[in-house]
């Protein structure tokens, strides 16, 4: 067992134990949208990595400044500050980049993994280790990315990082070759990998539970819809549960 | 091109062609986690195009009447996601006030709305596309009931599929997604219409 709170531990953390996307299943909307390559993903996951690290950082100094009362919108201003810096470095130094990933850099502000780190982590621990829980959850969810993108890249378009992997079937000159299933690099197929990785996972887990070794818990505030488990329950208002909501309707038609 | 027939096609763009959830991805956490009965995910729906519709016009006034002419545009996502995170809990206390019946229906699902992306995904898009005022409400009721549509289909299917013999994998959101995948396919029967 690794030792609680140390540099190499945050990292270990947040690449392989509490891996945001694999074990969290969290940030699932850019998940989705932009890993139609994986260049793309590997964007994306730097981006919010960037963004992660420096804003775990700041909020990690300030938290003795920072009321309790009003520490949400506090979080929300300092990562939506370094969301602006990022998306002006991105247009700037690489536009193609920021073309195909569009409006999913500014809504990194509202990926429940950045906000959900502040809360759980940085408003709590001491700067070093805050900037590394940072830079180990946003490299958990840059390879995640990567990964997602990787799968849908080569069996969308039998590319990886651009690079032609499988040579592509010519029908017009009769060569042999991969035909790529377009439907994955389209948005369906984000759905169909996404599935696929939750059923993987569920294997998984259940198969470490059978050896009594179980994973961390996935973070249940996007898939189940409980805010229980969710970091970002305070800013809603700490009341609202999807199933507190499902039963309440259930016995008012009941 | 009419305006009205403009605004129209804006309309239809947002809901069905280009649907939030279906193809740009937005705001899928409540549509994964809310979508398990019909009768929560029309509130849910409810909730999302009231919020939708608020936001968009606020968001286009700011953006037109304050960040334009004091230059302050590249403000906007940090100035666009406190107006929204403010709105939500104004809209809240309003309608518990003054529109108790109002409340009861959707007030239960506005918090959840916060930390939805479609809700700053359309004021952030409105400027992008270059809309005026009035296409960027149109565009946020358009986006709202086209999430509206899709999480009622979701949730239908749900209700049906509850009882089914569903391998143990599968089960919870693993089943939702490939529903959600077979859908998009659905959806995408309407590319091109416009």
């Amino acid at each position: 067992m690794m030792k609680e709170d140390t540099i190499s531990e945050r990292l270990y953390n947040g690449i392989i134990k509490e891996n945001p996307v694999f074990i969290q299943l969290l940030g699932i909307c850019p998940t989705l949208a932009v890993t139609t390559s994986a260049f793309n993903g590997l964007g994306m996951g730097l981006s919010a990595t960037v963004v992660l690290a420096l804003s775990n950082l700041l909020i990690s100094a300030l938290r003795k400044v920072i009321p309790d009362r009003v520490r949400m919108p506090a979080f929300i201003v300092v990562v939506a500050s370094f969301v602006t810096i990022v998306q002006f470095l991105v247009q700037g130094f690489l536009p193609e980049l920021y073309k195909s990933l569009g409006i999913f850099i500014p809504l990194i502000v509202v990926n429940c993994i950045i906000l959900g780190r502040a809360e759980s982590y940085a408003s709590k621990h001491s700067v070093v280790l805050s900037f590394f829980d940072g830079i180990g959850m946003g490299l958990g969810f840059t390879l995640s990315l990567i990964f997602i993108g990787g799968v849908r890249e080569i069996l969308g378009s039998g590319a990886f990082f651009g690079f032609q992997l499988l040579p592509l079937a010519d029908k017009a000159s009769g060569t042999m070759g991969y035909t790529p299933i377009s439907i994955f690099i389209l948005a369906p197929g984000a759905f169909f990998v996404l599935a696929l990785l939750v059923v993987i996972m569920n294997v998984v887990r259940a198969k470490q539970e059978a050896k009594g070794k179980p994973l961390s818990a996935a973070g249940n505030g996007c898939l189940s819809g409980e805010c229980s488990g969710c970091a970002l329950s305070a800013t809603c208002s700490g009341k609202t549960q999807a199933v507190a909501v499902e039963a309440t309707k259930g016995g008012e038609s009941a | 091109m009419n305006p009205v027939v403009e605004l129209v096609l804006i309309f239809i763009g947002a809901s069905i062609v280009n649907n939030v959830l279906l193809s740009q991805f937005l705001g899928l956490c409540s549509f994964l986690g809310v979508s398990r009965k019909v009768e929560t995910s029309v509130g849910m729906g409810g909730a999302v195009i009231f919020v939708i519709t608020i936001a968009s016009l606020v968001a286009g006034l700011l953006y037109k009447f304050v960040l334009v002419p004091t230059g302050f545009e590249y403000l906007q996502t940090i100035v666009f996601i406190l107006v929204i995170a403010a709105l939500v809990q104004i809209v809240e206390m309003f309608l518990k006030r003054y529109i108790p019946s109002l409340y009861r229906a959707l007030g239960v699902f506005l918090p959840l709305i916060t930390t939805n992306c479609a809700v700053l995904g359309v004021a952030l898009k409105n400027v992008t596309n270059g809309y005026n005022i009035l296409q960027g409400v149109i565009y946020g009721i358009g986006t709202g009931v086209g999430y509206l549509i899709a999480i009622v289909i979701l949730a239908g299917i749900r209700e049906k599929i509850e009882h089914n013999d569903i391998p143990e994998p599968l089960k919870g959101s693993g089943i939702v997604l490939i529903t959600s995948a077979l859908m998009s396919i659905a959806f995408f029967g309407f590319a091109g219409v416009i």
